[in-house]
């Protein structure tokens, strides 16, 4: 009779695991909210301001530091909307395919001439080139205004928020105001990053 | 994926049913879960942005008797300078003394000091009604009511933001936050003058009046 070596089996209960992890999961989900993809990236200004921007109806104005404009809005519609006035008031005949490729981006920021051919390239290939881009919006071309009006036209409920990079040039946001102003925007958010307040000493 | 195992139970009664323990393993549902729990921490954000809002006054022509006219004596004057650093001034700016014109910064003992300094009478009634939130004297709410109140009081300074071309965004935002720090209830963010930049370069000599030049032209032209 030949021994036989009992053999143990290396079970281990995973079931406990699981439920760490779809706990985990499960928070991760509800409190978390998506990335919005931006075509630059921007270091907003910190500050000790502690108000929560809205979740939806939002317009945003991206601001670099170079002054370059970008601009994104966040129903498809208005989008849809927004460049078709656009497009009439340029005299640029956009069909309905680019429509509805342009309704699908939610950042903008090509001028409009050259929207037709930046809307006909593949998604990476716009993603590369959109930050050489860029809104017009100095005093002899400004798009940007036209953009603001119609997508007021468009939404009326629309809280428009200005997400600007902490070092650009002072006289680009004051451009900026002054446009909005010229709009009759006189409302709107600036986006910070949350600083602590400073303890009172005395 | 699942076994079923045999309980060796030795020997067993006549008639007994087999007994089955069950294991299910559950290592491919951790390794899944481990996966969306990654793509769910790297894709999303778990804060939304902080905004600071601001209202603007209209660009229409306000006639002069309805212009809203600051006593001098309360009236402050911030302007923003290169490098981030800052000046300031109370009332009427003289341009014959540039020394009237005081160079400071965003740290807690320069612009933060002179402001709290001025604004005395406001924080420390801002201080009271906090101390009677804090003691659950009053809400939440009534607390915002009445600091609001306090903040917009007449007698509280009247704060001017004038910014030079030379600063940058990060300044405006730090004026701004300097008002909500110190409880300022009244500021404005104006356009700077020729004024300002004059006495800017004789203080400092940094070359302000650089597009000062720009600006004066741009004044005489229509007339």
């Amino acid at each position: 009779m030949s021994k036989k070596i009992k053999k143990q089996s290396t079970f281990i209960d995973m079931t406990a695991m699981s439920d760490v992890t779809v706990l985990l999961l499960t928070f991760f989900m509800l409190t978390s909210t998506f990335i919005q993809k931006e075509p630059v990236q921007v270091t907003p200004p910190q500050s000790v301001s502690e108000i929560k921007i809205p979740e939806t109806n939002i317009m945003s104005i991206l601001v670099e530091k170079d002054g370059k404009v970008f601009m994104s809005l966040d129903k498809q519609t208005d989008r849809w909307n927004v460049l078709k006035k656009m497009g009439e008031l340029y005299n640029v005949e956009f069909t309905d395919g680019e429509l509805k490729k342009f309704s699908l981006i939610p950042s903008f920021g090509v001028p409009i001439h050259g929207m037709q051919k930046f809307l006909s390239l593949p998604s990476e290939e716009q993603d590369k080139i959109i930050m050489d881009y860029g809104i017009p919006s100095d005093s002899t071309n400004n798009e940007l205004k036209n953009w603001v009006k119609f997508s007021r036209e468009s939404n009326a409920e629309l809280v428009i928020a200005i997400k600007a990079d902490s070092d650009t040039p002072y006289f680009t946001i004051r451009d900026l105001m002054n446009t909005l102003q010229d709009l009759r925007e006189n409302r709107y958010n600036l986006i910070t990053s949350l600083r602590d307040m400073p303890s009172e000493h005395h | 994926m699942a076994e079923i195992q045999e309980k060796d139970s030795g020997e067993r009664k006549k008639g007994q049913q087999k007994k089955f323990q069950i294991h299910v393993d559950f290592t491919p549902m951790v390794d899944m879960n481990m996966l969306l729990i990654t793509f769910f921490m790297l894709c999303t954000t778990m804060s939304k942005p902080q905004t600071m809002e601001i209202s603007m006054p209209r660009k229409d022509v306000v006639p002069e008797q309805e212009q809203n006219k600051v006593k001098e004596s309360k009236a402050i004057t911030v302007l923003l300078g290169m490098d981030s650093k800052v000046y300031y001034y109370f009332g009427k700016p003289d341009y014959e003394h540039p020394e009237s014109v005081t160079e400071t910064d965003f740290s807690a003992d320069g612009l933060r000091k002179v402001l709290i300094g001025r604004n005395e009478e406001v924080v420390n009634k801002i201080r009271e009604i906090k101390r009677k939130k804090d003691n659950l004297e009053i809400s939440e709410e009534e607390y915002q009511n009445q600091a609001a109140e306090i903040r917009a009081d007449k007698n509280s300074p009247v704060v001017m933001i004038k910014a030079t071309e030379f600063s940058k965004y990060k300044d405006l935002i730090d004026a701004l936050d300097e008002m909500q720090i110190c409880n300022i209830g009244r500021y404005a963010i104006a356009d700077i003058t020729p004024g300002d930049l004059r006495v800017l370069q004789d203080l400092t000599h940094a070359g302000y009046t650089s597009d000062l030049k720009e600006v004066v032209i741009e004044r005489e032209t229509p007339q």
